[in-house]
């Protein structure tokens, strides 16, 4: 038991790193997005499935799509793939 | 410079996490929460006690929590304005998003309701159910963009809902209780109608909620894309 | 390997580092999209904090099912707490989103450095005030010939 919580703490530690060091944004989204998934599972572990329902459905469903619109909108949506007609 | 100081700040940051550890006290005993636990399937009913907390026993807090999300919906819909509508829209989705939300769209729809009504006695309540409620609506705008939702039938529900909640624990008042007190009978522990008016008020919170977001959502989809 | 490290001091571990990489974030980036990012992780790490700071070993989940009612539940209180938090946190981001857009199609650019120039000219030519030059700054060279002009603006 202790082995999982301490594989999924570093899942978790290191999907928030990468959200920051990304370049490319909708990478940084899907790290993002494992983040949450961790965190519901430890607030399982933490005897809250209330609260971990709640963290499953915003965190990973409802936060990850106001990310993807924003970034369409925004128009950062590609990086670093500049084709030869560019 | 900005480096140098920013460094400083995050290295006191961490000092600060690690010394609030050794004051936590975890494992230490708390009253508030036994007090609950023991008192709170006579008094209300409830087989959730989180539901019994959030409904029952801090009702203020959650009006305080729809109020906010109130704000956060109207200050976003107000800031981002309305679509010219000269402007180009995206293309429909391909076949399979088309007939994915086709056919997710009454399942979504079931279970978000399901999660609603039975909040009092599984994990759940209106705001897990109100953000599925939510999705289920704003599928089928991400599969054919041309076609958005009617914002006049949206903010009817949700005005709807969210005065309801108020009318409710108004109600209770001509009982002589205080405000936003469950009352009306508390039924057979663990049926789908008992805990008094706590349903009532999960169903006008979730309705609400997915109103509320189901508008934001497709404001924010609607919105010009920036070049 | 240590065998018997204990469950709190694990989670403990994760909510603090996630609020220090939320922290990190806020303070030393330079694109607007991804301090909201960090604003993100930080809240977060806030809950999961608050959550781990109700918990006991050995409790049971505090949801009464077939009648059968366990010796110790856990605390509700924090669990209601922190599902508001959560909502609430959305709501934020939701507008912190639109905002950004609007950023975006005002200014054309989403790099703060930039913008903090560009919103503090615009702010200056509002006021009808000169704009703040750092005393770092080189004076503007002067025509020959120009006689009493100010040398900063």
């Amino acid at each position: 038991m202790e082995f999982l919580i301490l594989i999924i703490v570093a899942i978790m530690l290191a999907s928030a790193v990468a959200v920051l060091l990304l370049k490319d944004f909708l990478a940084a989204l899907a790290a993002f997005s494992v983040v949450s998934l961790g965190l519901s599972v430890l607030f399982v572990i933490l005897r809250a499935p209330d609260v971990a329902m709640t963290e499953a459905a915003i965190g990973a469903g409802l936060s990850s799509l106001l990310f993807a619109l924003a970034i369409r909108r925004l128009g950062l949506w590609r990086t670093n793939d500049a084709g030869p007609e560019e | 410079m900005r480096r140098f100081t920013s460094a400083l700040f995050l290295i006191g940051l961490g000092l600060l996490i690690v010394a609030i550890y050794q004051q936590l006290g975890l494992q230490a005993s708390s009253n508030i929460g036994q007090a609950i636990n023991t008192v709170a399937a006579d008094q209300l009913g409830a087989a959730n006690f989180v539901t019994a907390v959030v409904l029952g026993y801090r009702g203020l807090d959650t009006l305080v929590e729809l109020t906010i999300l109130f704000t956060a919906a109207t200050a976003g819909a107000l800031v981002l304005g309305t679509r010219k509508p000269s402007t180009k829209r995206d293309p429909d989705a391909g076949f399979i998003l088309q007939t994915g939300a086709d056919l997710l769209f009454p399942l979504l729809l079931i279970v978000g309701l399901y999660i609603i009504m039975h909040g009092h006695l599984t994990p759940g309540g209106g705001f897990q159910g109100g953000v599925i409620l939510a999705s289920a609506f704003f599928l089928p705008i991400l599969a054919r963009p041309g076609s958005s939702i009617d914002h006049h039938w949206v903010s009817f529900i949700e005005g709807l809902a969210g005065a309801s909640f108020i009318y409710i624990g108004l109600l209770v008042m001509f009982d002589g209780k205080a405000f936003l007190s469950p009352v009306a009978g508390n039924g057979v522990f663990g049926e789908l109608f008992s805990a008094g008016t706590l349903p009532l008020l999960y169903a006008a919170v979730g309705l609400k909620v997915g109103a509320e977001l189901a508008g934001l959502l497709a404001n924010l989809s609607d919105t010009e894309a920036v070049d | 390997m240590d065998i018997n490290l204990d469950i709190s001091l694990m989670i403990y571990i994760a909510a603090g580092g996630l609020i220090l990489a939320g922290s990190a974030g806020i303070v030393l980036s330079t694109h607007l999209l991804r301090i909201i990012f960090a604003i993100a992780l930080l809240e977060a790490g806030a809950n999961l904090l608050l959550l781990l700071a109700s918990y006991r070993d050995g409790t049971a989940v505090p949801i009464i099912v077939d009648d059968h009612i366990p010796a110790v539940m856990a605390d509700p209180v924090p669990q209601a707490l922190v599902l508001t938090s959560i909502v609430i946190g959305v709501g934020v981001l939701a507008l912190a989103l639109g905002l950004v857009i609007r950023v975006q199609r005002t200014y054309g650019t989403l790099d703060i450095r930039e913008l903090r120039e560009r919103m503090a000219e615009d702010i200056a030519d509002d006021a009808g005030i000169g704009r703040p030059v750092s005393s770092h700054a080189p004076l503007p060279v002067q025509a020959p010939g120009v006689v009493g002009a100010d040398a900063n603006e």
